[in-house]
């Protein structure tokens, strides 16, 4: 017998173990080539058979060769159970199982000497949602008639831009009795509720943010769905800046300012307006920590949009040399809008957490009225890559931070000045328009959503930890890789197609929860409408406790 | 769901015509009290126009209060009109010991200030009496204001009427504009602040239907302004969003609907005025209503006018002859006291437009 190595790693310390019929095996080789984590080789096994060919038995051995697949026993190439080989396997002979003695978090350190790196979820197994604690319980009736989703019209926009108090706007009367500006607004568009929030073009792979992209600009131009989307960090291919839909893009500028370089040697040949600004301070998923795209996936034409080598590309958790909110505003706030003539709604996007709210409040006194917007991002979201332990224990849910910066404004009666928008694990039960409804009633003029677009192209990845692999540039379905082969995986029509379809069905949705409580418009801040099954969410939230 | 009217004519009507418009909606209503403002009064207020009278109902000690705090702050009684009533046995009325409609005249170092100065001070004095009078309930203030009167009370509407013995039409207490309501009472409790029609500084608003925005207009209006208080009915919120709109931004009458019921972004795009729609929807969202209405205001000018909600939920309908125009949430209130109307004229207000009546009658329709 051989010497026992029991440090050695096995299927048993990984977090997924392969199960494999080898008598139903044809040996096609499917599954083995369509592994982009090369978790299982081709390997051959030594058989003995004991047979006998007389009258009476007697047993003879004979010794053959049989090829098998073969889960590989390494923490670099280990199952990431995204269930690629079941899925391609003709014979169902394969599949991955979770092991829930796993020792990953302990083995992958110790023989790494490295912190664990991941796709953006939150792992850590959650109790149910808060947002699951919440229904819409004031139904309108008689008095006060239910609306009827199908017949009547509904305004489903919400603002990105600086909003005037009342009173300040520059209205004066004409002589026929009219109101007439007389000086110029902030830049204010009224947009779908719903914005496909920032994915760089570096996470996703080309096919991937090209079928987002297209399904923005159809939803817009066939659809009447003035869906905006969010670049990301590290620029837009030049061919975009300059066309005409540019105006569906909100261009990000995030701590490593990469890309900007080429955005703004774009700009006197850019025919059409960005629909926005984004400054991110912070990631609601990994809060206090930078971007990460790894080298993997830092391919040429990643290099050339955003300007840099091959090389692991770390943006810095914070913006170098901005270190208070006042200083944000000014120099931040004013340059970008300056820079588009302030034509272009400039917000922030900031995790959420603690002090969230003494942000918001500072930024709701910003006395130049160039905040367009404040874009809060909660735990359980997020696509990128991190540090494990980012992901995992670090952040605040979303929702009652909404809430607080919502209420923050309530009090100094300055709702809706600087438009809020929330996004963290919405949509992470599949059904975003209730998640979206009920954000809105507590406050947020809109919600944004990066996961779920990933979900509605095909990520085969979950909160459970499956997948997640986001960081490694092998994305078995080809969303966020750019390895030609995988990224060829991915059909960009059928993306763009449902991620267009899902938007539909969804702002059906969003009209039939619209509809009974009678509103036409937006209930923003219709918290009234709203009722909780969990006393303690019912008096954080401020609402209607029932049970 | 409340029945409202309104009435304004050329000559001082009593309120017996408005109990007669709002007693044949009777329907509409469950009895369970009336309200009424008269604006551009006459009989013994006529020659009072310029100085604002009390109305109140309290118990004796409400009144010592509110006479003391009024005496204190240097106004002087210069008329008093106490109601007489008919307390007969039966009548299904809440009547409280007194109904004050006082008279008075400025404090000394204020007769020569400016307009705006009074009015402020007499929104103050309201307030203030009703800080004072609210605790135990010592009384209820329901405007003072010049020539303008209040009177709410709980019970049926025509017992309340036979109670002010406001049946018989006499000369001593008319108006000739009057905004009247029967309750219908769902919401809230029955107190008389919630009654319709409010009124604040020369501005009146009642409503027929229900504020599905509600919430989002008391958290917005309670910042305002000082004298957005009480909320005891949904509808309340629209004398205060008029308030705002007219006289705090001074923005043209024509704009209240656009802030109220806002035009679909997709035809505000159509339109000339965009960039000002859009400025308005945007930076008065929380003052949107969303909710079936029909709203009846007047304006310290004596304008009275009338629109709905975007849907056209709630019914309202204006009819007239050369003397009177009414309002009325249902024509057979019209037929009652204005039988003799060509009716072929009578307008049902369209979901997108303000009726508006000035003072010589003349009927404007304002396309939102
Ligand atoms: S589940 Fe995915 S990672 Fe695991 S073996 Fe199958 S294809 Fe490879
Ligand atoms: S995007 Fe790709 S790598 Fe990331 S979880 Fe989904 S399937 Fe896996």
């Amino acid at each position: 017998m051989e010497t026992m190595k029991v440090q050695n790693v096995t299927p048993n310390d990984l977090p997924w173990k392969i199960r494999y019929d080898a008598s139903r095996c044809t040996l096609c080789g499917s599954c083995v080539s369509a592994c982009s984590f090369r978790a299982i080789e081709c390997k051959v096994e030594r058989r003995r058979l004991i047979f006998s060919e007389s009258d009476i038995p007697e047993p003879k051995a004979r010794f053959s060769a049989v090829p098998v697949i073969r889960q590989v026993r390494s923490i670099k190439n280990y199952c990431r159970g995204c269930g690629i080989c079941e899925k391609v396997c003709p014979n169902d002979a394969i599949r991955p199982e979770r092991n829930p003695d796993t020792r990953h978090p302990i083995v992958m350190r110790c023989l790494a000497g490295d912190s664990i790196k991941r796709g953006g979820r939150k792992n850590l197994e959650s109790t149910q949602r808060t947002l699951d604690k919440i229904r819409v319980g004031r139904i309108s009736q008689m008095t006060d008639p239910s609306l009827d989703a199908q017949r009547h019209t509904f305004d489903l926009l919400a603002p990105f831009g600086r909003i005037l108090p009342p009173e300040k706007l520059p209205l004066g009367t004409s002589p026929e009795g009219l109101l007439q500006f007389q000086e110029n607004t902030p830049p204010v568009r009224w947009i779908y509720p719903v914005i496909i929030g920032d994915m760089s073009i570096g996470a996703l792979s080309w096919r991937m943010w090209e079928a987002v992209a297209m399904a923005v600009a159809y939803l817009n131009e066939e659809c009447g769905l003035p869906v905006r989307m969010c670049s990301g960090e590290g620029g837009v291919p030049v061919r975009l800046l300059k066309s005409r839909y540019l105006k569906y893009m909100i261009l990000q500028i995030a701590s490593g300012h990469f890309g900007w370089n080429r955005i703004a040697k774009a700009m006197p040949h850019m025919v059409e307006d960005p629909a926005g600004i984004l400054i991110k301070i912070g990631q609601g998923a990994k809060p206090g920590d930078g971007g990460l795209l790894q080298a993997q996936k830092v391919a040429e034409h990643i290099q050339a949009i955003r300007g840099v080598p091959k090389a692991d590309l770390l943006s810095p958790p914070n913006h170098q040399g901005l270190y208070s909110i006042e200083e944000s505003v000014q120099k931040m706030f004013l340059s970008f809008n300056a820079a588009f003539k302030f034509r272009v709604p400039v917000a922030i996007k900031v995790a959420a957490s603690a002090t969230s709210v003494s942000v918001f409040n500072n930024l709701v006194r910003d006395p130049y009225n160039i905040v367009g917007g404040f874009f809060l991002d909660g735990i359980d979201g997020g696509t990128g890559a991190a540090h494990e332990v980012s992901l995992d224990h670090t952040g605040h849910p979303i929702v009652s931070k909404l809430r607080d910066c919502y209420l923050a404004a309530v009090a100094q009666g300055r709702q809706g000045q600087i438009p809020l928008w929330a996004a963290g694990g919405l949509g992470k039960t599949g059904d975003l328009a209730a998640d979206a409804f009920k954000m809105i009633c507590l406050g947020a003029n809109g919600v944004f959503t990066g996961k779920l677009i990933l979900q509605m192209a095909g990520c085969v990845g979950n909160d459970m930890g499956r997948c997640n692999a986001c960081n490694t540039g092998l994305c078995p379905v080809g969303i966020t890789t750019q390895e030609p082969p995988l990224v060829h995986r991915l059909d960009p029509e059928r993306v763009a197609q449902n991620i267009v379809n899902y938007f539909l069905a969804m702002d059906t949705e969003l009209k039939k929860l619209m509809a009974p409580i009678g509103n036409s418009s937006l209930p923003v801040g219709r918290s009234d409408a709203l009722v909780a099954t969990d006393r303690a969410v019912a008096d954080k939230l401020q609402i209607q406790y029932v049970c | 769901m409340c029945r409202i009217g309104a009435i304004k004519s050329l000559d001082y009507v009593h309120p017996s015509m408005a109990l007669q418009l709002m007693q044949s909606q009777q329907k509409g209503h469950d009895n369970s009290g009336f309200a009424m403002v008269m604006h551009d009064l006459g009989g013994i207020f006529e020659n009072y126009k310029h100085l604002p009278t009390l109305s109140m109902a309290a118990t004796d000690e409400g009144v010592k209060i509110a006479e003391d705090i009024l005496h204190r702050a240097g106004f002087q009684r210069v008329m008093q009109w106490v109601p007489e009533t008919d307390p007969q046995p039966g009548l299904d009325i809440n009547a409280m010991p007194n109904y004050v409609f006082e008279t008075f005249d400025y404090p000394k170092h204020l007769r020569n200030a400016e307009q705006t100065e009074k009015e402020e001070l007499l929104l103050d004095m309201r307030l203030a009496l009703r800080r004072a009078l609210e605790p135990n309930e010592e009384g209820f203030v329901y405007s003072f204001w010049p020539d303008v009167v209040t009177l709410k009370e709980i019970g049926d509407p025509r017992d309340i009427g036979t109670y002010f013995r406001l049946w018989e039409p006499d000369d001593r207490f008319t108006a000739r504009v009057i905004t009247a309501q029967c309750r219908q009472n769902t919401n809230y409790d029955i107190v008389r602040y919630a009654a319709h029609p409010f009124h604040l500084q020369g501005y009146t608003a009642l409503a027929n239907g229900e504020n599905t925005f509600y919430l989002k207009n008391v958290e917005f209006q309670r910042k305002l302004h000082r004298g957005y208080i009480g909320f005891e009915s949904d509808s309340q919120c629209f004398l205060y969003t008029l308030h705002y709109v007219h006289r705090q931004l001074g923005w043209p009458l024509r704009y209240y609907k656009h802030v109220i019921t806002p035009l679909p972004f997709e035809e505000i795009e159509q339109r000339e005025d965009k960039e000002q729609l859009k400025a308005i929807r945007q930076s008065l969202a929380h003052l949107e209503i969303n909710g079936p209405n029909t709203i009846i205001g007047v304006l310290p000018d004596h304008t009275m006018f009338t629109c709905c909600d975007a849907k056209k939920l709630r019914p309202v309908v204006v009819g007239r002859d050369e003397k009177t125009v009414v309002i009325s949430s249902e024509v057979c209130g019209i037929n009652e006291i204005l039988p003799h109307r060509n009716w072929e004229e009578d307008i049902y207000p369209h979901e997108r437009e303000i009726v508006a009546i000035d003072n010589s009658l003349e009927v404007q329709r304002w396309r939102q």
